[in-house]
């Protein structure tokens, strides 16, 4: 299954490596990774969408949390959550798929945030698995080019990650 | 306030950290700090002659004494010399501190002279690592490391220092701190109330049950709680090869060790167990054989300080995790308070089974008829002739197994062997560090002559030293423990495990050292000339035993089996 693991990391040079080679070390594999800094700026935000059965996930957790840098994690997956990813395309637009690409962008709430005579870049918010649908949609266009941020998330309702 | 430079700073930080002695090598980027070791008498340097050795000798100091053993070397080649040693302390969860020098801070990432990335090199084999960016920040960044090296599972921690952080030009304001705290690092200390009564339920109501013990109880000084819980029992008990002499060797409800060297009545009576109790002990592949054939018929109960030691190989059905301590203390006070009792009518079947197991001798040793010595005698003679109570430091090959299986440790911290990593050439640095620990103790290096090779260069550090380690080196003229596995699995294809027309003359390498060299070849002379060897107190004395190059390791596991499959003998098997 996939889990979205939430990490907040101490600010410090290498702490990054450090979660990185752990996964590659015991043979675990990073499906997205995203950080940034936080509000506060000792601390950032590293969230990690991995696969694996629960053990495997259990395994994860455990070793992340041994890391003297983590200070704390949470598996968002485990409850409800709210789950993001930003997604620039940029596509081949000419002729009548003009008219067509546009049209598929709004029904996926995109924006075309840049417009050239042959070319739009479009930018999309949503689930990993909407920004896949979307590539989906417009199959017979020409891409040129995809930059996605991977996922970022917080669960829902009271439920926090804070230190 | 004080004003010190870094280099300063550092060795009194150390010094107020309580560390007496450092091992190391110098080179450029620790030149100052040298310069400030030269400038002080508080704490001790040791000079090796090869990194490596630092390492193995910090390990065996702190193996032996419980305390942090520290390291110093030079960046680029002093620092990868180190990872050795450093891999080597990390997978037996030993505390180390190694002080690696780097280029100027000005020349790091340019490929300077002597410039190599130790964060990233010793990243997957450390508990932590620290670069340090402000001479003022050594003190603290000693005492983090300290911290984190010595709590929970113990382990090295490396702090890589530009040289330009340790200018003597530079001088700071120096005060120790008492204590840190780190937000992002909690150490476990006592275990779930629950989980421990659980257990104890469990365990008391066990009818075949066994304690299965690691390192963690040496290396947590859990050994008089296990030994109290045990008796209490009236439970057996095996160790895992990282665990010898957490529980006494000659007791009577001591099985031996388990595992795929472990004796017939250990590997048996834990696969017929209904009940094992694994403290401080991870459930490696050397014990468990085949994961899915392991312990059928068993609950298992495991006590760890490490929460991703539990069910990392084998589900656990109680974990607990917390130290062996106070794990073992609640537990013996709700034994006490339980309603539950031993079922000793069970227990007493349980016994005579193991006893019927421990029937078969699995340890014992056919003599040879023609004179020659078996590799197991001269442990045998070893453990008499010091009565059992050496320190014994091994390297790697069948001379470990042997030294493991046939010294019988009564106490902890005396048998320092490199068990996870297996790292030959652990063995002769690490009895030095014990030697220098406790110069007084008889410190003995098992070791064979392919092992030893590998950092010979120490006999010079011994001499310099006046260190007294008796070297009992077993000679089969092979690298035994490959040459085994050829024979057993290879159809006896010795591919590059033999060299008997290329052996030095180690009695006269160990003179022109300055030391004492002792060759035996005959089995009536054994105890004699080993005997006289050790008299030497106050001498290094390298015994070269020439011993059967033919003789294997068992019993040994059968590769894919149960515990209860094993080879007993070159004609026998389970
Ligand atoms: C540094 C290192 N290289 C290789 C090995 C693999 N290895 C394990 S035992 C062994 C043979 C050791 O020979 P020796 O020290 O003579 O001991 P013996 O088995 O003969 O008693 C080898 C090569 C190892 N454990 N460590
Ligand atoms: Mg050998």
């Amino acid at each position: 299954m996939r889990h979205i693991i939430s990490i907040l990391l101490e600010n410090e040079p290498g702490a990054l490596s450090r979660v990185v080679g752990l996964f590659s070390q015991r043979n675990y594999n990073i499906e997205s990774l995203t950080v940034a800094p936080t509000d506060d700026h000792t601390l950032s935000r590293l969230t990690i969408t991995t696969v694996g059965d629960d053990r495997k996930i259990e395994q994860i957790t455990k070793h992340l949390n041994k890391l003297v840098d983590v200070v704390k994690l949470v598996d968002l997956t485990e409850g409800a959550h709210i789950e993001r990813e930003l997604m620039l395309i940029k596509v081949k637009a000419t002729g009548s798929q003009r008219d067509e690409i546009k049209r598929t962008a709004d029904i996926f709430r995109g924006q075309i945030v840049d417009v050239t005579s042959t070319i739009y870049s479009i930018q999309l918010v949503g689930t990993s698995a909407k920004l896949d649908s979307f590539i989906a949609a417009i199959s017979g266009v020409t891409i040129l080019e995809v930059a996605r941020t991977g996922v970022s998330g917080v669960s829902r309702g009271e439920k926090v990650l804070s230190v | 306030m004080e004003l010190l430079s870094g280099g300063d700073m550092l060795i009194r930080a150390l010094h107020d950290e309580g560390v007496e002695m450092i091992y190391g090598y110098p080179g450029g980027a620790v030149l100052h700090i040298y310069d400030a070791i030269f400038n002080q008498d508080k704490v001790e340097h040791i000079l090796v002659r090869h990194e490596q050795a630092a390492t193995h000798a910090a390990d065996g100091y702190a193996r032996a004494t419980g305390r942090p053993g520290v390291v110093l070397v030079t960046s680029g080649p002093g620092a990868t010399n180190a990872v050795t040693g450093i891999a080597t302390a990390f997978m037996d969860s030993i505390p180390m501190i190694v002080i690696s020098g780097q280029v100027d801070s000005s020349l790091i990432g340019s490929d300077g002279f002597q410039e190599t990335d130790m964060v990233g090199i010793s990243r997957p084999i450390v508990k932590h690592s620290f670069m340090v960016q402000n001479p003022e920040d050594i003190p603290t960044v000693v005492k983090k490391a300290f911290y984190i090296a010595t709590t929970g599972r113990p382990g090295p921690v490396v702090i890589d220092i530009p040289k330009d952080v340790t200018d003597p030009a530079k001088k700071y304001p120096y005060s120790y701190p008492e204590s840190v705290k780190l937000r992002s690092y909690s150490v476990p200390s006592k275990g779930h109330t629950g989980q421990i009564k659980k257990a104890v339920e469990i365990l008391l109501a066990a009818k075949r049950p066994i304690l299965y013990t690691g390192g963690g109880v040496v290396q947590g000084e859990g050994s008089a709680l296990l030994t109290q819980l045990a008796q209490k029992l009236g439970y057996p008990v095996t160790n895992t090869l990282m665990g010898l002499g957490a529980y006494p060797a000659t007791d009577k409800q001591f099985l031996g060790m388990l595992g795929m060297h472990g004796t017939y009545e250990a590997n048996m009576a834990m696969h017929f167990s209904d009940v094992v109790l694994g403290i401080g002990a991870r459930f490696d592949d050397r014990v468990t054989n085949s994961i899915a054939k392991f312990c059928p018929g068993a609950k298992i109960l495991h006590v760890d300080i490490d929460p991703a030691s539990i069910s990392k190989t084998v589900a656990a059905d109680v974990p607990i995790v917390g130290s062996v301590v106070s794990v073992l203390e609640e537990m013996l006070e709700l034994i006490k308070l339980s309603e539950t009792k031993v079922d000793s009518k069970a227990l007493e079947l349980w016994w005579k089974q193991i006893e019927g197991w421990r029937e078969k001798d699995s340890l014992k040793v056919i003599p040879a008829d023609n004179d020659v010595i078996k590799p197991q005698q001269v442990i045998q003679t070893l453990y008499d002739i010091t009565n059992g109570d050496a320190y014994v430091s091994s390297d790697v090959g069948q001379h470990q197994m042997f030294a493991a299986q046939y010294y019988h440790f009564d106490k902890p911290r005396r048998w320092i062997n490199s068990g996870g990593l297996g790292t030959m050439g652990f063995g002769f640095p690490a009895a030095m560090g014990v030697q220098l620990a406790f110069p007084d103790a008889v410190s003995v290096c098992v070791t064979g002559e392919g092992s030893f090779q590998m950092n010979i260069q120490e006999l010079a550090t011994c001499l310099q030293y006046q260190l007294p380690v008796k070297i009992v080196c077993l000679n089969n003229q092979a690298l035994g423990m490959v040459k085994q596995w050829q024979d057993m699995q290879y159809g006896g294809r010795y591919s590059h495990s033999t060299y008997s027309e290329s052996l030095p003359d180690f009695v006269k390498l160990a003179e022109a050292y300055g030391h004492v060299g002792v060759r035996i070849e005959k089995l009536s002379e054994l105890k004699q000339k080993m005997t006289e060897a050790f008299a030497m107190k106050d001498r290094l004395v390298f015994i070269d035993v020439l011993v059967d190059p033919m003789e294997h390791v068992y019993p040994m596991a059968i590769k894919g089996g149960a515990m209860k499959d094993m080879i007993l003998s070159k004609t026998e098997r389970t």
